[in-house]
Parts: structure tokens; C-alpha cells; sequence
């Protein structure tokens, strides 16, 4: 049975302009200790997905059908305060910009003995013990001078440490994390990819890890979901995506990361923009973008079908690219 | 090895560093070089250890109405003709020395301004912090509520309050309460002026991610509301606390003048002044002059030191 399963996933947005749906009939499992890849563009619906886990669809959005099971619940029907205690406890999230997500305000450790303290009845002291062995674990240097210290007086990579050792904190199942290398430096990107990496393997925790970088998802995950305008429309073992890819879609995506493209040669793009989810084109969302669009494809939307005898591998395409 | 003496270094580097921290801060740095802060805190400090050392500076006690001696009423100060060294600022028409009388009113009205300030913190703190967090239904109720109470000014509500009070209880009971009842009137007439600032702070920071990383985490709202938004609204908080302390200090002052603050059995800087009032044309300016001049220079202190913190807390008014 797997850890979490997300099944037909639908938010709505009631805006003024009429409702827009992030995200649609989005499905996947994670099996405990795995760790899945979302990838997509901007406004694809990654985030959205992620906070729809955990019961935090930002107002006026609602989660408008589909279920979350977590341990035998189903986390879309839970009250605030039983999903208060799954959040941060159970499944705990890591965001883009630790400067913004550090209260600026407060010590690393009030912080995170404040999040100890909101799950587990300790003392403080204990509490602090438990934020010193994690800041040990994501290996911060002297972590007991640390606790005293404010972000501010902290550099970014150190704080996307101590972030993580935040999340750590009540031993998760399951860690979101919602771009967590896009806003550091690309040498620090590997630092903090290969401690997530170590880390889900020590402590056994699944991780979601939402990204648009193609290289990042290749390093970590071992599956990977692709998204498009609220839609998955790829989905299978990450190796096997990367080398390839069956939906036009996904194969511009790996085509146009820099390493694919030749010593002066302009980079690869795929033409256009993704459809704003207000007005999503009828049929493919993909078509009028598509290097392979036939004219079925702006009439019918392509379900997610298994592609190959494998059922991890689907892909909504109603011509998908030769598996090689 | 090497990361076992840097932890030792670390917990014995813990207790200099918060005294380091505040002495390496720019608010420290700026106070240090501007000498309108420093004379201010200097003036506002010496203000506060009189007070609380009254009982052992003064000469006599201003409030034991039974040790003043008629025989000394309107002596002038010192340097005047007909002064006694007894009493250095002089006495009022009921012999009380003046010197005695401002240590003890100086505390009167600094209390009566601390206190009534911290009552309106409580009260407009909390109201600011639902209303801006929680919003919708109960930000208008809570906030229409307060526009309600602003609409009545302060002086006004004192003015009802205290002379329905007086009129109900008597003058005894009135002069043995008027000081928690003066605190009550000021403290509950201005509270939405912390609500407001309060409010539109929380508006801002609510909007944070590391507010949204806290609900993420699994913090209580309560926690997220005191422990997380309430520490970042703290630097308008601490300014609009010092003008808030003057203001309430003015107030009573005003209140007192009309009759209705500190009565003259134990006066307040306010009540000293008006004691003096009736006296000033026949020649005892001291009576009225000393307690207006300390009351004078205790809002400036207090009003420059506030001045001061503004310009430091918000560095979108630096100009150098």
C-alpha cells in the first residue's frame, strides 16, 4: 500500500473573472522512502498540488474533488486541527527562499524549538536538544552557536540547512519541497541536493520535490511527474523520461537545457507560452505549441494512458513519440 | 576533534554575544551619536530614579496634609526675598513644599502615563492582532468598533466618566480610586490607536511566506499570531508607545486642570499646576511655574526620544 495516494485532484480558484482550475485529475502514489520529481513551468500547477496536500490551498481556491489518502485518511476531509498535527509532524514542506521563509525576528532556535514544541509534549530543553542533533545532521558547524543566531547573520546556503533541519525536526514521512535549490547559488544547488539526497536515504523519508529544473529532478528523484497547464501529462521512472521522453511536451523541456544545445549555437525553446488556466485551449493543451499537432489534437484531450506494458509509464498524448 | 572545541567555543561564546550584538547594532551606534537621544534618555532616567526615590529625596511627605504648618503657605523659592532655606522650591497656599510635592507628582503622572499606555497596548494590541490576522466579519466588527471610540475624543469620555464617577461615589472614595480610574479612563479611550497600527501591520506580515512556512509547519494559530507576527510589528509599536505615554500624561494634566485628574491630596504634576493657578496673579508664580516647567521638559524628553526611535526604526527615513 503505498504512504500517499493523491487520487483526481481538482482545485478551483473562484476568481471574478470565472473559476479557474490549477490543477486537474491530478493521480499519483508514493511508495515510503521514494522520491517523486513534479516538474513543469511557472503556473503549471506544482505548488498548487503541494499545498493541496496539505489542506493549504491559499483562499479563495478549494480543493473541489479528489482524495488524499495518508495513512488510512483521507487528508482533503480532515479537520484544521487533526491536520495541524500532520503538518510539520508528519509531512513537512521546505520552501524556495529561506530568507523569506525564516521569521526574521526570531533565533534559529526559538524557531525550531517552537515547531518541536507544537507537535511533542517536551520541555525545552529537550526540545533544544532535538534542534541540535538535526542541525548536526543537515551538518552545520558549531549548531549550538546557532541557536543564538538570527537568519540575517546567516549565509543562504546555511540557511537552507537549517530550513531543512526545521522540517526534519518531527522525523516526517514525506518532505515537500517546493523549489529548494532555485534561489542559491549554483554551487551551493549540489551541496543542498546531494544532504536531501543523504538525508531521505538515512531517515528513510519520501520526498516531493517540485521543480522546473530538469537537471535537478534527474539527480534526485527516481520518478517524475510532468505537468502542463493544471495537467499530468507525463509520468514514469526518471531515467527513462530523461532519456525518452514520449511526450512533445517533456522532449522540449530536455531540448532546451543548456547542455543539450551546441558551443554557439543559439538554446533550443519551445515555441510560445504555456495557455494562461483561464482560457486552456479546447482538445491538448499542448497542441498550438506542438511540433507534431495533428487535427485531432486541438478537437479531443488525450487521457493519461499507460504507454508502455509498464503502467508507471503513462503519458497524455494521442501521438506520443517513439519510446526508444 | 576540530568541531568539538569549536561547540565549546560556541556555548562559551553565548552569553558576550547577545551584549556584543547590541553594542555592534546600528540603534545602539545611532544612539551613541545623536546627543538629542542621549540628553533625553539622561533627562528621562534621572526623572525616573527620582521618582522611585522620592520617599528618600524628598524633604517632607506632600501627602501627609497634617505636617504642613499654614505659618509656611507661599514661601517663594530660594533666591527671592522672604525665602527660607527650609524649602528650597518653596511651598503652596497650604505650606506644602514644592520640592516634595513635584517628586512625588513627577511619579504620579509617570505612572498614570505608563500605565494607562500599557492598558491600551493590552487591549489594542490583542484587538489588532485578530482583526488583522483572522479578518473578514470580525476585522469590520472589531474595527468599526474602534472607529466608534475614536469618534469620541478622549478628554470627552474622561470627562464623563470621571465627573459621573465623582458625583456617584463622593469626593473621599474619589480621591482614594482616582488614580486606577484615571489609568482606566485613558488606558480604554485610546486603545484603537494601538488596534489600528497593530492591524495594518499584521496585514503585511500575514502575507510573509515565513508566515505561511509556520502554518506549513504545523504551528497553533496562537503561536503563529503572538510568538511569530506579534515580535515583527514591534518597532511601530515602540513608537507610537512613546507618544501614547506623553499623550496620556498630558491628558491627565488637562483632566487635572479641569478638576477631575489627581486630586490635591496627592497631586499629580497636572494637579500641582492648577493648585498653583489661583495664586499666579498675586504674585506665587512658583507654585504653577516649576510643576508646569518639569511637565514641560518631561513631554520633550519623552517626545524626542520617540522622535529619535521613528527615525531609527524606519529606514526608509534615513537622508545620509
Amino acid at each position: 500500500m503505498p504512504l500517499l495516494s493523491v487520487q483526481n485532484l481538482e482545485v478551483v480558484f473562484p476568481l471574478r473573472g470565472g473559476a479557474v482550475r490549477a490543477i486537474r485529475d491530478v493521480s499519483f502514489d508514493l511508495e515510503p522512502g521514494e522520491r517523486i520529481g513534479i516538474v513543469g513551468e511557472s503556473g503549471a500547477g506544482k505548488s498548487v498540488a503541494a499545498f493541496a496536500i496539505l489542506n493549504l490551498i491559499s483562499k479563495p481556491g478549494f480543493l473541489a474533488s479528489g482524495s488524499i489518502l495518508f495513512e488510512g485518511r483521507d487528508l482533503a476531509s480532515l479537520d484544521e486541527e487533526s491536520m495541524r498535527r500532520i503538518r510539520g509532524n508528519k509531512i513537512s514542506m521546505i520552501f524556495q527562499d529561506p530568507m523569506m521563509t525564516l521569521n526574521p525576528v526570531l533565533t534559529i532556535g526559538t524557531q525550531m524549538v517552537e515547531t518541536v514544541l507544537a507537535h511533542r509534549p517536551l520541555s525545552r530543553r529537550q526540545a533544544q536538544k532535538i534542534a541540535l542533533e538535526k542541525l548536526r545532521a543537515v551538518q552545520i558547524p558549531s549548531a549550538e552557536t546557532r541557536l543564538e543566531q538570527y537568519p540575517h547573520e546567516l549565509s543562504g546556503g546555511m540557511r537552507q540547512r537549517i530550513v531543512i533541519a526545521i522540517a526534519l525536526l518531527s522525523d516526517p514521512a514525506i518532505i515537500i519541497a517546493d523549489e529548494p535549490t532555485t534561489a542559491l547559488d549554483v554551487t551551493i544547488q549540489a551541496e543542498i541536493l546531494e544532504l536531501l539526497l543523504r538525508l531521505c536515504n538515512d531517515f528513510a523519508v519520501g520526498l516531493i520535490l517540485i521543480t522546473h529544473d530538469l537537471g535537478v529532478v534527474s539527480e534526485v528523484t527516481q520518478r517524475i511527474l510532468v505537468m502542463y497547464a493544471g495537467r499530468v501529462i507525463e509520468q514514469g521512472a526518471t531515467e527513462q523520461i530523461i532519456a525518452a521522453p514520449m511526450h512533445p511536451y517533456t522532449s522540449g523541456l530536455i531540448g532546451a537545457l543548456p547542455e543539450k544545445t551546441l558551443a554557439g549555437q543559439p538554446l533550443n525553446q519551445i515555441p510560445g507560452v504555456m495557455p494562461s488556466l483561464r482560457d486552456i485551449p479546447d482538445g491538448c493543451p499542448f497542441h498550438n505549441r506542438c511540433a507534431h499537432t495533428q487535427p485531432r489534437c486541438a478537437q479531443e484531450l488525450p487521457a493519461l494512458s499507460a504507454a508502455t506494458t509498464t503502467a508507471a509509464r503513462a503519458v497524455a498524448c494521442h501521438f506520443p513519440l517513439e519510446p526508444r | 576533534m576540530s568541531s568539538a572545541n569549536g561547540m565549546n567555543a560556541g556555548t562559551l561564546a553565548v552569553r558576550p554575544e547577545r551584549w556584543r550584538r547590541l553594542r555592534d547594532s546600528p540603534v545602539f551606534y545611532s544612539f551613541t551619536h545623536n546627543r538629542t537621544a542621549m540628553l533625553s534618555a539622561a533627562v528621562l532616567l534621572a526623572f525616573v530614579f527620582a521618582t522611585l526615590l522620592a520617599p528618600l529625596l524628598a524633604p517632607y511627605d506632600p501627602w501627609d496634609l497634617t505636617a504642613f504648618d499654614i505659618m509656611d503657605s507661599e514661601i517663594p523659592p530660594l533666591g527671592s526675598a522672604g525665602a527660607d532655606t527650609r524649602f528650597v522650591l518653596g511651598t503652596d497656599a497650604m505650606g506644602r513644599d514644592m520640592l516634595s510635592a513635584l517628586l512625588y507628582g513627577a511619579g504620579i503622572s509617570i505612572v498614570i502615563g505608563v500605565f494607562a499606555t500599557l492598558l491600551q497596548a493590552v487591549i489594542g494590541v490583542s484587538v489588532g492582532l485578530a482583526a488583522g490576522y483572522f479578518g473578514g466579519r470580525l476585522d469590520s466588527l472589531l474595527m468599526r468598533i474602534a472607529d466608534i471610540q475614536l469618534s469620541f475624543t478622549t478628554l470627552m469620555v474622561a470627562i464623563i466618566v470621571l465627573a459621573v464617577f465623582q458625583a456617584t461615589v463622593g469626593l473621599a472614595f474619589y480621591e482614594d480610586f482616582a488614580l486606577i480610574v484615571i489609568v482606566l479612563v485613558i488606558g480604554i479611550a485610546e486603545w484603537p490607536q494601538y488596534a489600528r497600527t497593530v492591524r495594518a501591520c499584521v496585514l503585511a506580515e500575514k502575507k510573509k511566506e515565513y508566515v505561511d512556512a509556520a502554518r506549513v509547519m504545523g504551528l497553533k494559530p496562537a503561536t503563529i499570531i503572538y510568538r511569530h507576527i506579534l515580535p515583527n510589528t514591534f518597532s511601530p509599536l515602540l513608537v507610537i508607545s512613546t507618544v501614547q505615554v506623553a499623550n496620556a500624561i498630558i491628558t491627565e494634566a488637562a483632566l487635572a486642570f479641569l478638576g477631575l485628574g489627581m486630586p490635591i491630596t496627592k497631586p499629580s504634576l497636572g494637579s500641582l499646576i492648577k493648585n498653583g493657578f489661583e495664586f499666579i496673579f498675586s504674585g506665587a508664580w512658583w507654585i504653577t511655574a516649576f510643576p508646569a516647567l518639569v511637565l514641560v521638559v518631561l513631554i520633550l524628553a519623552i517626545n524626542l526620544l520617540g522622535d529619535w526611535l521613528r527615525d531609527v526604526l524606519n529606514p526608509r527615513l534615513y537622508d545620509d
